[in-house]
């Protein structure tokens, strides 16, 4: 028992700073991407040689932009750009409300806007989850989990993962929605009573990400659950808990303003 | 007199016409004289073959050796089935029915592996899943009292998802019949045709806490095609990530267990030191998962003597807290009464079953790619090869504990001593029509990448086997005779992905 307390002592507060104070950050963390259309020159698709989803658009445009739904943040265009139109961020702000507000443009931040004052009313102190994986690598799941853990502490926000979708306010759906998976899918989201949300979480579960195209895949849940609105999308492969945090905290009306709370590890410069 | 097998290495491209094709008999007598002489089936996949009908490849591992064996035949419509003798084929030989139609005769349990639709050659069941699904044979038992317990496809937690069909009397499990597919997503159909820029990724996805172990394999297959190897210090700090990996897995899955024992001190410390480990890999390229470090040819990125020398310290210290963590773990009565003697898979059924990885060496197998088919720099400075006799949960609990000590001190001593030099080369376009097998000790056991080249150098076919797919039959069988409560400390222990499975 002395043991165990001494162990836990020598531990110390685990939970991070964020939201009041900042999040840590490694040198080499891939956010939101900064485009400088002007540098772009026509008829060079060096970067969309070298994504591996399809993510550029507007190549050569002053419209030169990255659709945050498909990317994997590996960052292999900014490598590829000959002209430098193309890095990325540590800006870990990337959920967005709707599909075409995640392709980004220029070096501007769009936050995700809060749910209206009525749906914040009933879900801002309290919102229970349901999760499905319908085709994901674990990659998400895992980082959903981490947003539960000591460290993230999701639930300091009132915010929880439950086990039954009757018990819950909405749905977080991740994977490209395997064939095999859609009806568990349909039937978990009509288990959920109404009002409800939907949140879309990972590259695979916005635009399919990797596995777009799957003959036996629907390219994520606009298709895979087609007729239900997504209220958040959280792009990544996976997203960082933090981005998954923030995303939904917005949503919530929890976390406002553009300001960006970020820190160094100061380990990998 | 029984035919032979082409000797090759981990991660040596042959040419295709070099890997003897034997008439079926023939075949199937050098597999079951490789397997009774202690052979281990790393990939036994199927091809549409020029000559009609379906090109069958096996690969064995002699692990004493040092080797790995091909041999291969061509089936049309049929093949006896050898899983009744050779357990550990029973899932290869089903898989062959339902993505080639081979019919595997006289086959003792021949089910759906991932209900796939029947694509590449007719002979499975028609009809969309739910219809398949419906009519999936489940074994049933009957008599006063049994009854029936159906879990899933979706799941109480965040996990992915599997149906579990329980035959219980009372709270004894009397048998688990484990359905998977759900997963299901065509990895090996889009990987062939390829390498595209899209291969690094779906190699990746292919079970995303295993992203650096199967970008490896993938990328050793690849250099092999090529008839290229990464550099030195590539291949230094690719051995880093996959042991970061290994150790972000293990200590996540020490919390998990002691979560499912109830001891939370260890369960939420770990649950949090699992991330030292993870950001570690985010220090080396950004991401969590280790994603868009390896690709063929070596590394994306590099660290300096002050990055590598920082990362040492810190892994430094976060192994040291898991260490006390764990001290208390293992010493505490509680967990002991859960863990001790539950779900035991004793070492002759984990041998022909196949088990790899972990949940292979908690039963006493001595199976670690790392140390009988080592690549640099594992050739060089071997880690420690750790088992346990028991193949109860807490062997599985300890081997982990072991595993991940061993690996962080190889981190240490690569870190200290990177091999100077480029950390990426050119790779050359595959050459055609080769074979090669790349094997890799991920966290969770053996991964296999088992690549064919065609006459243009594409992949015309990729198999992939990941360590699950030889583990969830001793998942299955460890329940048994255990009480259904102890189900999810019996999972947690195997931790098996239902992706890497699923493809």
């Amino acid at each position: 028992m002395i043991g165990i307390l001494r162990n836990r002592l020598r531990l110390g507060r685990q939970t991070i700073a964020y939201p009041e104070g900042p999040a840590r950050f490694p040198a080499r963390f891939h956010g939101r991407p900064a485009l400088d259309a002007a540098r772009c020159v026509a008829g060079c698709s060096a970067c969309a040689e070298a994504c591996p989803t399809d993510a550029l658009v507007g190549l050569g445009t002053p419209r030169l932009g990255i659709d945050m739904g498909a990317c994997l943040f590996c960052a292999r265009c900014a490598e590829a750009c000959p002209e430098g139109a193309i890095a990325f961020t540590r800006d870990y702000r990337l959920a967005m409300r709707t599909r075409d507000e995640l392709v980004a443009r220029g070096d501007v931040p769009t936050l995700a806007r809060a749910l209206d004052a009525a749906m914040q009313r009933r879900f801002g102190r309290s919102l229970r989850l349901r999760q499905v994986s319908a085709g994901g690598c674990s990659g998400c799941e895992a980082e959903l989990n981490a947003a539960g853990n000591i460290q993230f502490d999701l639930s300091r926000f009132g915010v929880a993962f439950v086990a039954s979708p009757r018990h819950a306010d909405g749905l977080v759906v991740t994977g490209p929605v395997s064939e095999h998976m859609r009806g568990a899918l349909r039937a978990t989201w009509e288990a959920v009573p109404a009002p409800r949300l939907l949140i879309a979480v990972g590259a695979c579960a916005i635009s399919g990400g990797p596995l777009a195209g799957s003959p036996v895949c629907h390219d994520g849940v606009e298709a895979g659950l087609p007729g239900v609105p997504v209220d958040l999308f959280i792009p990544g492969c996976p997203p960082h808990p933090v981005t998954i945090l923030d995303g939904l905290l917005r949503l919530l009306g929890r976390v406002e303003g553009d300001r960006l709370a970020l820190a160094e590890t100061g380990v990998v410069e | 007199m029984p035919g032979r097998m082409l000797r090759t290495g981990n991660g040596e491209a042959v040419a295709v016409g070099d890997v003897p094709l034997l008439a079926p008999q023939a075949f199937q007598d050098v597999l079951s004289a490789a397997l009774s002489a202690g052979e281990r089936v790393v990939s036994y996949h199927g091809e549409q073959a020029p000559e009609g009908g379906v090109r069958v490849t096996a690969a064995l591992a002699d692990d004493r050796a040092h080797t790995l064996g091909l041999v291969a035949t061509t089936a049309v419509g049929a093949l006896p089935s050898l899983a009744a003798t050779w357990p550990a084929l029973q899932l290869f030989e089903r898989e062959l029915l339902e993505g080639h139609g081979v019919v595997p005769a006289g086959h003792p349990w021949s089910k759906p592996v991932r209900f796939e639709a029947p694509g590449r050659l007719a002979g499975t069941a028609a009809g969309s899943h739910a219809d398949r699904m419906a009519a999936y044979p489940f074994y049933a038992v009957e008599g006063e009292e049994v009854h029936e317990v159906a879990v899933g496809p979706v799941h109480a937690g965040v996990i992915e998802p599997g149906h579990f069909r329980f035959q219980c009397h009372g709270e004894e499990v009397f048998h688990l019949e484990i359905v998977l597919g759900y997963q299901h997503r065509g990895v090996e159909g889009l990987l062939e045709g390829g390498p595209t820029r899209r291969t690094v990724a779906l190699a990746e996805s292919v079970a995303g806490d295993t992203a650096v172990g199967h970008a490896l394999a993938h990328a050793r297959a690849v250099e092999a095609l090529a008839g290229t190897a990464a550099p030195p210090r590539a291949a230094a700090i690719r051995a880093v990530a996959l042991e970061l990996e290994r150790l972000a897995n293990h200590v996540g899955d020490l919390g998990a267990i002691a979560g499912d024992v109830g001891f939370l001190p260890t369960a939420s410390a770990c649950g949090a030191l699992r991330a030292e480990f993870l950001n570690a890999l985010a220090e080396l390229c950004g991401n969590r998962f280790g994603r868009g470090l390896v690709v063929p040819g070596g590394v994306r990125y590099d660290l300096s003597a002050g990055d590598a020398a920082r990362l040492a310290a810190r892994l430094a210290a976060a192994w040291e807290a898991v260490t006390a963590t764990l001290r208390v773990f293992f010493r505490a009565a509680s967990v002991r009464n859960r863990t001790d003697g539950t779900g035991v898979v004793a070492p002759a059924l984990a041998r022909s079953l196949g088990l790899v990885g972990p949940a292979g060496r908690a039963s006493g197998l001595a199976v670690d790619a790392r140390t009988s088919h080592p690549f640099p720099p594992y050739d060089a400075a071997p880690v420690a090869l750790a088992t346990q006799p028991g193949g109860d949960v807490s062997a599985r609990a300890r081997i982990r504990r072991d595993e991940a000590a061993h690996s962080a001190a190889f981190v240490r001593a690569v870190l200290a001593a990177l091999p100077a030099g480029p950390i990426r080369g050119e790779v050359p376009a595959p050459r055609p029509d080769r074979l090669v097998v790349s094997l890799v000790e991920g966290w969770r056991g053996e991964l296999c990448h088992a690549v064919r080249t065609g006459p243009d150098g594409r992949f015309t076919r990729y198999k992939v086997v990941d360590p699950s797919f030889h583990n969830w039959m001793g998942l299955q069988l460890a329940v048994r005779g255990e009480g259904i409560s102890d189900f999810p400390l019996c999972n947690k222990s195997f931790n098996l992905s239902y992706a890497g499975h699923d493809l």
